[in-house]
């Protein structure tokens, strides 16, 4: 049956802010299902409160809403457009908790909405563990023996009757959050109380523990004629015990034998028609006994996942396009295949190769949270490789992830005296699983731990361990050869880099450069051979150019002899690079596909829209190391390669590709490091009369304590080799620096620490600016909402500024211009100022797209980052059409959106260090509404009555006076703590006491625990406020109470509140602010 | 130790022995299933060809003596990107070199066989040896074109059962294994169970254990055995099972086919649906490369449902041919060969691809009911 006729309109929610546990993956699925509606000629309505989406890009869907995804703004936007359908499964654990809420209370039948794809009957059997499990049973399917507890006393009484170890798992909650495993009854009571606590339905499941069983992933995709396809078996290299999102995983499966993989992908059919999934695509988890095979079924995901856009990424077939396209009516059958053309979706995709995705981690940004793997999701990324074996695709993947290994580093360096207590180190390491495991095993196969123990120790199936056995055998053959003055020979190399050796591992191995490896390489002629991603493994001619390397003999990359421009992608997301930079990637590639430019994609990121096989004309899913990426170089020859839309990862590869020959287009890598060098850039700011705050470098204690003396405290320490606001540190007096230096970052000769004067009480701004060599243009002026700091990411901002005089707005705009013409850039720039009172400060410079580009874009309404791509080819700003800075008359307001949940015992005050995931976008017509908005779109909900507690540091106590006064005459009740009690009614604002945490119960935690407090206001000062009062702080954040911690904040949120008292929140879409910004200009 | 791989029209690869040492000739054919080798290379079909796998990794699993779908190993020369020497499998109790040496059957790794596969895809399914004992090329490409070939060979009678016997084996469940079946000798056991008579052109056990399955008592009989001595046993069922190579060169089969025409119902699978095309008249074609693996859509046209199926075959049916003899019933979505055919009067039914599946999806199992649907209404009348 074709599509459907009966239905015009579709409402498509997307998965809001980047979180742990939801990426941006969910852009990916909803920019593929936006396409093929549209295709389809429906009418497309999207709600998304994620800026940085491509999917929120005005052209995608026909009415885009960056609004907060609670019910009641989308109700609001079902009122508005009248949709005929919902389509709930495409955006992740929020769109489909969203759409259960919207039916439920009725919402979608009063508006004569139909939910596409799963039904609520559906997604609720799928959803609900007591009637999964119900359904499961039917369908005559094991699970894990388990039990409900929605109290205290019902989780004992299941407990009784399990053995430990057991899970906890809360219900309904995003990536696990909440999960946790107990060995005995010493934490049973604590860690059931937590999972009650944050399950929003307040229920958890006490399970079996199924640990150490292998674990399994099958995508499956159903249409409404029920024919069922399996996308493709994933397994895990760790077993069950890790979230499958922190743990390695490899497709295709490879230790089952036919029969037991088809016992599972028959149970993947009756799972997906027992909960009666219409259409589309979902994700079923299965454990695997090893000793003798019991399968059970872990859970069923009733919509695309994580895991399905891996899947997607490992096979060639688009889960989530043909997840849409069932929903309208097609059948599998019915739709083509891209890929092959000539056969239909409706078959299961074979594959020639091993994929191995390995997660990305971010502990350092948490040193209070310990690297520990457990069933809560932790992990902020991921990196996916393609090769022709598993060892090949493994050791890509590492190398793939950016964190300084190109393969299996030594952890622990062999010491003949101490092989015991190395083993028993290492025994722990191997036990405990880490983000470091993976390469430990290695470790202990060279201390000749056996195959045996380390499976004993790990659980990890033999089958990897054997492979990375034969890795590290390699790796002493290669190493035999060191002394040898004879250079490997040609046999050898494609012997090593069939294994998937890196030229930088294998020159460590050697003791030579990497540069040296690569050169020999190439003289004995072995080089890298591209392959395609066919879905059908080579038995059928494919059309899409998706590609990556391997070595052996033929090679399929077909280069044209049209114009063709490389871009380099962002690598795996991490806390400060993550979808923003996938979005600048892929306008580059639109824009220049546009102009007719052969478009080529370097990524290893399985989660974005930039690795999808539509978004350019070629893609290479390849690792962005040098070697790597000068092998894609090497074989297409390319015009042009983009390295400033990538975020850090290409930039640090420009001046090594330059020096390679390469051509990089757009500012030249030599006005980067102007920009990043501190010494030229001082030059260049002291030339062009721009103010910096002082600094000094200081190679030794001494030095460091000189120079903050003479710059004046409070003064920004932070190491000189490290980017993105790593370590880095506001030190308010000396002691401090002295405890900076001895226990966080040692100075010395070779690792000098920076000291920057610390502009207290400034306010920083954030600026866009575009420029073709002869005009600069303004994207946008970002006023940030906290004080100086506070890092940008993590920081809201303003678009336009709220407090910036027009004389100071025109000061930026100056030096943003004169720093974009001495820089001579051609494309984007990021510069950050400080304002503190009349002066105007350059904190920073960045030549390239920056993380707010794609929220400047949709403020503005102009496609910043496509019309950069056109610059840097050679277009001027002017025959694009841009000749002025745009200035829309509505307000936009970016929030971050923080991780801490996800990490227990860590402080969520906010510092120089950047550790938000993701950000938000409020638009309305004042900047109060604006702001309330994207709270609610980072998940707070502004209280609208209620106790306020506020506890502030004396120099706030003023500023704090007034927020008060202005929540009471909104009918807010103040809570205080006793000196600011007595500061309040000094003040004629009358306020409650309430004890200090360390005053003893009943204390400001058990009132906010109790359910007592609406909002927290509280700005601590110095170091030791910040201890005391991190057990309030986090007690906010676990009990979900809305707390702001700086003064900026507080001011911001009761301006909203107040707003919000004078009128309900209302919607409008992207295209009706722009069209009015339009109509003005 | 080195091992070649030389094709007919001159492609060599080089790659390394494992399995059986020595030499191997036949058609060269690619396999796209990523599961069951094990399955793979016991299947009779395989007879007179040597099978790449496109799967890179094989030997994961090892072997064990549960998975195997006849007496012995058919494959004649398995060649593969990489070789697992180490298996890891709960079941496993031999790792597959081990297995193939005792089968004595030619195995080459350090193949890049997605180029080899590439290359048949294109070219067409060549004819090639694998030797261990040569590493001259030229004169390794001459003896791979001195191979014989499908078309017109006979491979039926080699691996055909000499003798009739009785099946009594269900099919595999995880912790119990095979089912056995007790010899039905109660009466009222024989009225509610079908007697089925199976010949065997090259039958893959798991056909025999669906059968089992549906409630059909099996006499396996020879490729040979006549028309009227599959009368004499009087059988609810006739079965024409799967086989090897060309089906023009089995002409008594065809013969005794035509023979049983309209006497009992008939379900035939791959080399038997082929026969029956050719009793019904029509004709058969050898396909440029076939089909071999485990991913096929074919759709049952009487019900518009797609299944996913496991197929082997090099050769096809011609609709054309038929005249309308019998309906298509079934066909490949890949494109659009036929994989069903129905009588349009007589309880006669057959498919180009595997039920029974092993290796490879279950999607299809519900023709083994149909059959026994059709021997029910016969038994009514």
């Amino acid at each position: 049956m074709p599509k459907r006729t009966d239905i015009q309109s579709i409402l498509l929610i997307g998965s809001g802010p980047i979180v742990i546990g939801q990426a941006c993956e969910f852009d990916y699925s909803g920019t593929q299902a936006l396409k093929a509606l549209k295709e389809e000629g429906f009418r497309v309505v999207l709600v998304n409160s994620n800026p940085a989406t491509i999917m929120t890009d005005p052209g995608f869907a026909d009415r885009t809403y960056i609004e907060p995804i609670t019910v009641d703004i989308v109700e609001k936007i079902i009122q508005r457009e009248r949709p005929d359908a919902l389509l709930p499964t495409l955006g992740g654990q929020t769109a489909l908790n969203i759409s259960i809420d919207l039916a439920e209370q009725g919402i979608l039948e009063r508006y004569g909405v139909e939910m596409i794809g799963a039904k609520l009957e559906a997604i609720k059997k799928a959803e609900d563990r007591d009637l999964f499990k119900q359904a499961m049973e039917k369908a005559g399917l094991a699970l894990p023996q388990s039990g409900y507890a929605r109290s205290m006393r019902e989780a004992l009484k299941i407990q009784r009757e399990l053995n430990f170890p057991l899970i906890i798992r809360p219900s309904r909650t995003l990536g696990g959050s909440g999960g946790n495993i107990t060995y005995g009854p010493d934490d049973f009571k604590e860690l059931v109380q937590r999972g009650l606590d944050v399950s929003p339905v307040h229920e958890v499941l006490i399970e079996e523990s199924v640990l150490g069983w292998k674990e399994f992933e099958l995508e499956v995709m159903r249409d409404h004629k029920d024919n069922v396809v399996i996308v493709c078996p994933i397994e895990n290299f760790d077993p069950m015990g890790i979230h499958t999102g922190d743990s390695i995983t490899v497709a295709p499966a490879q230790t089952l034998t036919d029969k037991e993989y088809q016992i599972m992908r028959d149970a993947a059919l009756r799972v997906i028609r027992e909960i009666g999934v219409d259409t589309g695509g979902s994700n079923i988890q299965f454990a695997v006994r090893p000793e003798d095979g019991r399968m059970v079924v872990i859970e069923m995901n009733p919509r695309v996942s994580r895991s399905s856009a891996l899947a997607s990424k490992a096979t060639g077939f688009p889960i989530a396009k043909i997840a849409a396209k069932l929903a309208v009516g097609y059948t599998l059958d019915e739709i083509p295949n891209d890929i092959t053309r000539e056969t239909p979706a409706s078959f299961e995709p074979t594959i020639d190769y091993v994929v191995v995705k390995v997660p990305r981690f971010t502990f350092e940004k948490f040193p209070k949270a310990r690297d520990i793997l457990t069933p809560q999701m932790k992990s902020v990324g991921e990196a996916m490789a393609i090769g022709r074996t598993f060892k090949e695709a493994l050791q890509k993947a590492m190398r793939s992830l950016e964190i300084g290994s190109y393969g299996f580093e030594e952890k622990v360096l062999v010491d003949e005296d101490n092989r015991e207590d190395q083993l028993k180190v290492l025994r722990e390491k191997l036990e405990i699983p880490s983000s470091q495991r993976l390469w430990y095993l290695a470790d202990a196969f060279r201390l000749g731990m056996s195959a045996d123990e380390i499976y004993r120790l790990t659980k990890i199936d033999p089958w990897f361990l054997d492979h990375i056995c034969e890795i590290v055998l390699t790796e002493q053959e290669i190493n035999k050869d060191r002394s040898k003055a004879e250079p490997p020979t040609a046999a050898f190399f494609y012997r090593i880099k069939q294994m998937g050796f890196s030229d930088h591992r294998i020159a460590g191995l050697l003791g030579r450069t990497e540069q040296e490896i690569r050169s020999l390489r190439l003289e004995r002629g072995v080089r890298a051979v591209f392959r395609t991603v066919d879905t059908c493994g080579a038995e059928f001619a494919a059309y899409t150019p998706y590609l990556y390397s391997t070595y052996e003999g033929e090679d399929e990359s077909n280069r044209t002899s049209k114009k063709k421009i490389m871009i380099l992608g962002g690598g795996p997301n991490r806390i400060g690079q993550g979808i923003e930079f996938d979005y600048c990637c892929v306008h580059a590639a639109f824009a220049l596909k546009e102009d007719g430019y052969e478009t080529i994609m370097v990524n290893c990121n399985p989660e974005t829209v930039s690795t999808d096989y539509d978004t350019s004309d070629k893609l290479y899913f390849e690792p962005l190391t040098l070697e790597d990426v000068l092998n894609i170089v090497d074989r297409e020859e390319p015009d042009g390669v983009i390295v400033q839309f990538g975020g850090q990862t290409p930039l640090k590869l420009a001046l090594a590709l330059e020096r390679a020959g390469v051509k990089i287009i757009g500012t030249s890598p030599d006005s980067i490091d102007l920009a990043e060098d501190r010494e030229r850039f001082k030059g260049l700011l002291d030339k062009l009369n721009i103010k910096q705050p002082s600094s000094g470098t200081a190679r030794s204690y001494a030095q460091a304590l000189q120079i903050a003396e003479s710059l004046g405290y409070p003064v920004l320490v932070r190491p000189s080799y490290v980017l993105g606001g790593r370590a880095m540190e506001i030190v308010y007096d000396q002691e401090a620096l002295k405890h900076y230096i001895t226990y966080a970052v040692a100075a010395a000769p070779e690792h000098p620490v920076l000291i920057d004067k610390f502009l207290n009480d400034a306010i920083e701004v954030d600026v866009d600016a575009l420029a073709d060599g002869e005009r600069v243009i303004i994207g946008g002026i970002m006023e940030h909402i906290e004080k100086a700091g506070v890092h940008s990411g993590d920081s809201a901002c303003t678009l336009p500024p709220k407090s910036l005089s027009t004389e100071i707005q025109e000061e930026i705009r100056r030096q943003t211009v004169a720093l974009a013409s001495a820089l001579k850039v051609r494309g984007l720039m990021n510069v950050q100022f400080a304002v503190k009172g009349e002066e105007v400060y350059v904190l920073e410079v960045n030549p390239r797209a920056s993380r707010t580009v794609p929220f400047v874009s949709k403020a503005i309404g102009i496609p910043l980052a496509k019309l950069a791509a056109r610059v840097m080819v050679g277009k001027k700003l002017a025959d694009l059409g841009l000749t002025g800075e745009v200035r829309p008359r509505h307000i936009s307001v970016k929030e971050a959106v923080f991780p801490f949940n996800k990490f227990p015992g860590v402080d969520t005050l906010l510092g120089p260090e950047m550790k938000s995931t993701g950000e938000v976008m409020g638009i309305d017509t004042t900047f109060g509404l604006a702001f309330a908005k994207a709270q609610l779109g980072g998940g707070m909900r502004l209280p609208r009555g209620g106790k306020v507690f506020i506890s502030v540091g004396d120099e706030d106590k003023e500023k704090a006076s007034l927020i008060a006064k202005r929540l009471r005459k909104v009918g807010f009740q103040i809570v205080a703590t006793r000196g600011t009690v007595a500061y309040f009614e000094s003040r004629d604002i009358p306020a409650e006491v309430i004890n200090k945490v360390q005053e003893g119960s009943p204390h400001i935690a058990d009132a906010i625990k109790e359910g007592e407090i609406a909002m927290v206001i509280n700005t601590p000062t110095d170091a030791h406020s910040h201890a005391a009062s991190y057990y309030l702080r986090r007690n906010a954040l676990d009990y979900q109470v809305p707390y702001y911690t700086t003064m900026a904040g507080a001011d911001a949120v009761a301006e909203g509140i107040e707003l919000l008292e004078e009128r309900e929140l209302d919607v409008r879409s992207l295209q009706e602010y722009h069209a009015a910004d339009c109509g003005k200009g | 130790m080195k091992a070649i791989l030389a094709l007919a029209d001159g492609q060599v690869y080089p790659g390394r022995s494992f399995g059986a040492e020595g030499e191997a000739l036949g058609e060269v054919v690619f396999n796209t299933s990523m599961t069951g080798y094990q399955e793979i290379l016991t299947d009779p079909s395989y007879e007179g060809q040597m099978v790449a796998m496109t799967y890179p990794e094989i030997g994961n699993v090892g072997v064990n003596p549960e998975d195997v779908e006849s007496r012995k190993p058919f494959v004649r020369g398995f060649i593969v990107k990489e070789y697992r020497s180490v298996p890891s499998n709960w079941r496993a109790t031999q790792p597959l070199h081990e297995y193939m040496k005792e089968h004595g059957i030619v195995g080459i790794e350090g193949i890049d066989t997605r180029s080899l596969v590439r290359h048949l895809r294109d070219q067409g399914s060549q004819e090639g040896i694998i030797s261990t004992l040569s590493e001259n090329p030229e004169e390794l490409v001459a003896r791979g074109r001195s191979s014989p070939g499908l078309i017109g060979r006979d491979l039926v009678k080699g691996v055909s059962s000499q003798e009739a016997y009785e099946w009594n084996e269900g099919n595999w469940e995880l912790g119990k294994g095979y089912r056995k079946i007790e010899a039905a000798t109660e009466k009222k056991k024989k009225k509610k169970s079908f007697f089925v008579v199976a010949y065997d052109y090259g039958i893959k056990f798991n056909i025999l254990r669906n059968l089992a399955d549906a409630g059909c008592r099996v006499r396996v009989v020879p490729a040979w055995t006549s028309a009227e001595e599959v009368m004499a046993l009087n059988p609810d069922g006739i079965f024409l099972s799967n086989g090897p190579g060309d089906p023009d060169a089995v002409p008594y089969a065809k013969e005794n086919v035509q023979k049983l025409l309209g006497k009992k119902p008939i379900f035939g699978i791959c080399l038997g649906h082929q026969i029956m095309g050719l009793a019904l008249g029509g004709k058969t074609y050898k396909l440029k490369f076939g089909h071999h693996g485990g991913n096929q859509p074919v759709k049952d046209l009487t019900t518009g449902k797609v299944e996913i199926t496991t197929q082997n075959h090099g050769f096809a049916v011609d609709p054309d041919s038929l005249k309308g003899a019998a309906a298509i019933t079934h066909i490949n979505l890949n494109d659009n060969t036929v994989e069903g055919l129905a009588h349009r009067e007589m309880p006669i039914f057959s498919v180009q691809y595997h039920p029974e599946s092993s290796p490879g999806p279950h999607d299809a199992n519900y023709l083994f009911r149909r059959f026994v649907e059709l021997m029910e209404k016969e038994r009514r009348r």
